[in-house]
């Protein structure tokens, strides 16, 4: 079985970095080519089926599997009394305070929906049907239902997030004009299109896994250290994913069942998340409150900033949904205030959501600049550009890069804001209210070293070779363009090969910090590669060039010849041959000089722990976004259509316009669905997520969706990336929802602070 | 795995055979059984194949009526060009429903009998207590998130809507269900929950839909389906109505008008006091909005949707508006 036949180019006109090249792997998710994690043929598979709780908290006091181990091809059953022999994992950053059991179907309920026993069978089918016969007799306890639940109370402090300079509060106190809001905001979830699940196979003491991942070496490293074996043993295969927006960087409790099922069991297993079970097998974004308070001058100054920001976690772990991150950062103000407490609840534990922190923070003082700007009688636009931030306030440093006040205007002019009248509901199509809003966004560039390979092969092709991931953003795209532009090859002669932990080692594919990284190890490897083909060719015994007293060659369109002109000209095939060399394989890394043990490549690959935010330097770096929203609403329905959206960019260097376009309206099309429709609807008795599914957890169809103008105003900034791009993946959706409030607001007169804004909220 | 038996019925009499059986279901377009059998409400012992039967998918203009066969697709249904013409809120209704890859599989006998989408109805694991699948067991709706539950025709033991559209067009125009052995009012199919919710229509053991009859009338051929919703598309309506209005010679005064609701009711509802409000006044805005307000008579809203009680009544009002502004260009 070829487990991943390199992905070939078509059309190679266009390909250089910076070129519009379609996705190549495009045609074959297409023609349903392309093989995804559950459908691979795999020799005696056994499924396993999930049983999730159905309480919000307590303990399992029994399960009885008697009647689902008695049913049809039912092979085992799994639950809390059996010890799986599992360790917990190292976190992201690879620390481990202490080393005792992790117990996957644990006795503990901690939230409604969580996986508490497993059932495994010949088939899906009757895994399935057999997991409904397993009866699970709970001991509840008082469960905490949400952020809103009374019992909740105000949540820890994360001193961690504090952010303060100036004197906010008397700042605040001072100044002449004044807003507070509140600015609320519900769960939400991937609703990837893929949904999550594995298969698990043993050979011996070999672990390969299928599995879709954002990061195949960092799970290879967890469940490695699950199931305490060498990191080198475990493999994970991921070239294709059906989306991941944050949701598959790591390996999920289920992902254990299924590893410790198979090597219980003799024979591997393949584990399918339904898709009810997606919604509480891994956490979507925490529901968010945050309570900002604006202070101004009369002619519209910024005075004073203050926010305070409360986050839903689990009661098993924090995890903080940064509400205050990019209200520090953009617009100048001297006095700045911010505290976020995360509020435990019994949920799964929240997670990253495209945008993760950006995207609520921006909702939040997008907002709340809005009102400003209605109570000062200024145009929101005006207020923006006349507090526009020089530098970073918080850290004090300069932006490498910052276009958003280009952002602004250009993105104005296109949507043409100077034509918009002031006063709410002052726009009107018979009894369709129009309103327009701009919202601002922001995501930091962050920078992580990565490992890639080229090969140069006999009949002259090359491959670049690296274990980083595509989940459809286009990273086998960008990486064939770098690599033929540094080698000087046509991108037509590149195959690349992605998504293994066996391969060179890579940054997450989150935070947007994927296309920096691995391009820039790619055109390190690209340019040594060619540095060693020319050096081969001027000195190795049967080169052409040997003899002919040139000292240096260049390798232009795939040919390699003389840089004066003049003598042999020989294509990658012709040198190779006549090398005598069946292939050469140049490895390049991106971590410093100094830091090249296997301890600090291991550390590199698979944790967080050599990751650089943006202000670990001199400068602050960041993309930056102007969002600029048309709605059209019905004003007896309070239904709301986004009707046009013009949206301008800065995220530095584009390496493929057309796939940056591509990730920009994807964002975009996240936030009208997180501002008009995205909710997790929670049962207040029993804490059930009862919206869970594609028909009433609503996302925007096609038909919700308006022609989108997106608009690069970026220049390369090569501080932030060896390219000069900076991460275009999450700035799409951040400020788009504060955009859409704001035109509502506009249209109709009201300000609606509790997201989504659905049609009785109008009414 | 649940093992179930497969019949491919050869004749209609060997279907309804077939569905006296204890746990026999009806297999047409299969775009609810497959739906409901996934998240454990559907539980067949037996699957009746009809969708190869011959002679039940036509769809027949006569000079008195639209016939529709019951495996007619709904999509065949919504793009019949007779249809468009004779009852366009018919053809609206559908082209509003589901989502055009179900449109192209669901038949018209099955959208009829489409279950409720309470979130409660549908997570038995869960919530144990349904009186709608398990009679005497509660209603797990009471006390619950109730946004998209029916304020018309509920009961202390049930709030499920009906989630249909098409059936909101037929209460409307007075379709007619086939049954074969014998032919039932659409209005009279469909049974209020009262103490009985698992009992939704006056089907007994044995029987199935046919065919659709719907009269033509004037009211018909100047008719509408507005679905109000959050989502443009592939989404239940929050509030719905099919509205016919046919007007005296005059131009102005009501002669006819029919209004069905969706979305809001345990059955497919009409809204006969708006009717007969405004039978024989001339429509005005005052006379309209004062009508429309009667669609909301008798209805109970729960905690989370007290908002259909004022969105219903401004549904009805537009869509009266868009049948009468479509005849004389403009309210009388």
């Amino acid at each position: 079985m070829t487990i991943m036949p390199p992905r070939k180019h078509g059309d190679a006109s266009d390909g250089m970095v910076g070129g519009r090249l379609t996705r190549f792997e495009g045609s074959l998710k297409l023609t349903g080519a392309a093989t995804y994690a559950l459908e691979y043929p795999i020799d005696n598979l056994a499924h396993a089926a999930l049983v999730q709780s159905t309480i919000a908290a307590g303990r399992v006091v029994s399960v009885d599997v008697t009647r689902a181990l008695a049913s049809p091809g039912v092979l085992m059953v799994l639950t809390p009394e059996d010890d799986l022999g599992l360790r917990v994992s190292a976190d992201w950053q690879g620390n481990r305070p202490e080393d005792k059991p992790y117990h996957p179907l644990p006795r503990e309920v901690q939230f409604n929906g969580q996986s508490i026993a497993a059932v495994i069978a010949e088939s899906r089918e009757q895994a399935t049907e057999a997991a409904k016969l397993v009866v699970v007799t709970y001991e509840e306890t008082s469960p905490v239902m949400s952020i809103d639940d009374p019992a909740a109370g105000e949540g820890k402090l994360m001193d961690n997030l504090t952010i303060g300079w100036g004197d906010a509060e008397a700042a605040l106190a001072a100044s002449p004009v004044r807003i507070e809001s509140e600015y609320s905001t519900p769960r939400e979830y991937h609703c990837a299109m893929e949904p999550h699940g594995l298969t698990a196979k043993w050979d011996g003491d070999e672990l390969t896994i299928w599995e879709p991942s954002q990061w195949s070496h960092g799970m290879a490293r967890m469940y490695a250290e699950w199931f305490a074996m060498d990191y080198e043993k475990v493999r994970i295969i991921s070239p294709y994913i059906g989306g991941g927006f944050g949701s598959k960087g790591q390996p999920l409790a289920y992902g254990a069942v299924a590893v410790a099922a198979a090597r219980k069991l003799g024979r591997p297993v393949q584990l399918a998340v339904t898709r009810p079970q997606n919604f509480t097998s891994y956490g979507g974004r925490a529901a968010t409150r945050q309570t900002i308070a604006l202070g101004a001058s009369e002619d519209g100054v910024l005075q004073a900033i203050v926010h305070r920001g409360r986050t839903e976690t689990s009661v098993y772990m924090d995890y903080p949904e940064q509400t205050g991150a990019a209200t520090p950062i953009l617009y100048k103000v001297e006095n700045f205030s911010s505290q976020s407490r995360v509020v435990p609840v019994n949920t799964v534990t929240p997670g990253a959501l495209r945008g993760p922190g950006k995207n609520p923070s921006a909702y939040g003082i997008e907002s709340a600049m809005e009102e400003l700007a209605y109570k000062l009688d200024m145009d929101p636009l005006e207020l923006r550009l006349k507090n526009y931030a020089d530098h970073d306030y918080q850290s004090g440093k300069p932006w490498s890069t910052r276009m958003l006040r280009e952002a602004l205007t250009q993105g104005a002019a296109a949507f043409g804001w100077e034509k918009r009248s002031q006063q709410p509901r002052s726009m009107r199509d018979g009894k369709t209210l129009i309103g327009w809003g701009i919202g601002c966004g922001t995501f930091p560039v962050i920078r992580a070293p990565s490992e890639a390979m080229i090969r140069v092969l006999a009949n002259g092709r090359v491959e670049v070779v690296s274990g980083s991931i595509d989940m459809g953003q286009g990273t086998y795209t960008i990486l064939a363009q770098t690599a033929a532009e540094a080698l000087g090859v046509p991108v037509s002669q590149v195959d690349v090969l992605l998504g293994d932990s066996r391969m060179p080692g890579s940054s997450i594919a989150g935070g947007s910090m994927l296309a920096g990284s691995i391009t820039g190890a790619v055109h390190k490897a690209a340019i040594a590669a060619r540095d060693e083909l020319i050096g081969l060719a001027l000195n190795e015994t049967g080169s052409p060039f040997r003899d002919t007293g040139a000292n240096t060659l260049s390798l232009v369109g795939g040919r390699i010849e003389a840089s004066r002109g003049g003598g042999p000209s020989l294509s990658l095939q012709e040198l190779m041959q006549a090398l005598g060399r069946d292939e050469l394989e140049i490895r390049r890394n991106t971590l410093a000089e100094n830091a090249q043990t296997p301890d600090d490549q291991k550390q590199a690959w698979t944790t967080m722990s050599k990751v650089q935010g943006p202000t670990s330097g001199d400068l602050s770096m960041h993309s930056w976004a102007a969002h600029f929203v048309e709605v059209r609403i019905d004003e007896d329905f309070g239904t709301i259509r986004v009707s046009r959206m013009v949206s301008a960019f800065d995220c530095g260097r584009l390496y493929n316009p057309k796939l940056v376009e591509s990730q920009w309206k994807g964002g975009i099309i996240m936030g009208i669905g997180q501002a008009l429709l995205e909710e997790g609807v929670v049962d207040p008795r029993n804490g059930r997520t009862i919206n869970s599914n594609m028909a009433d957890y609503l996302v925007p169809t096609n038909a919700d969706i308006p022609d989108i103008e997106v608009i690069s105003v970026g220049v390369p900034d090569l501080d932030a990336s060896t390219l000069g791009g900076k991460g275009v993946g999450e700035v799409g959706i951040v400020g788009v929802a504060p955009a859409i409030a704001n035109a509502v607001f506009h249209a109709t007169g009201k300000r609606i602070r509790d997201l989504p804004i659905t049609l009785e909220k109008l009414m | 795995m649940r093992d179930f038996s497969y019949l491919r019925a050869s004749t209609l009499d060997e279907a309804r055979q077939a569905v006296l059986q204890a746990g026999a279901s009806i297999l047409a377009g299969g775009t609810t059984l497959i739906d409901l059998a996934k998240c454990g409400v559907a539980e067949p012992e037996t699957v009746v194949d009809i969708s190869h039967l011959e002679g039940l998918s036509g769809i027949e203009v006569t000079p008195q009526s639209v016939t529709i066969g019951a495996l007619s697709r709904m999509s065949d249904v919504a793009d019949h060009s007779g249809i468009q013409a004779e009852m366009p809120a018919v053809s609206e209704s559908l082209l509003l429903a589901a989502s055009a890859q179900l449109r192209n599989m669901a038949t018209i006998g099955g959208n009829v009998m489409q279950r409720t989408r309470c979130p409660y109805f549908r997570d038995p694991g869960t919530f144990p207590a349904c009186n709608k699948r398990n009679p005497g067991s509660g209603c797990s709706a009471l006390g619950g998130i109730t946004r998209n539950h029916a304020v018309l025709g509920t009961s202390e033991h049930c709030l499920a809507s009906n989630p249909g559209d098409l059936a909101v067009a037929l209460v409307a125009f007075d379709a007619v269900v086939d049954l074969g052995s014998r032919r039932v009012p659409f209005d009279e199919f469909f049974l209020l929950p009262g103490d009985t919710p698992d009992r939704e229509t006056v089907l007994q053991p044995g029987e199935m839909i046919i065919g659709l009859s719907i009269p033509k009338s004037a009211a018909a051929k100047n008719s509408t389906y507005l679905k109000v919703r959050d989502r443009q598309s592939y989404e239940f309506a929050a509030a719905s109505a099919a509205v016919g209005l046919e007007l005296e010679d005059d131009g102005r005064t009501v002669r006819d008008i029919r209004v069905g609701l969706g979305g809001v009711a345990t059955k497919p509802w009409r809204a006969r006091a708006v009717e007969q409000a405004l039978i024989g006044k001339v429509l005005d805005d005052a006379t309209i909005k004062a009508a429309s307000l009667l669609a909301m008579e008798g209805a109970v809203a729960q905690s989370d949707n007290t908002y259909k009680i004022d969105l219903v009544p401004r549904v009805v009002a537009r869509a009266i508006e868009t049948v009468s502004t479509d005849k004389s260009g403009g309210l009388a």
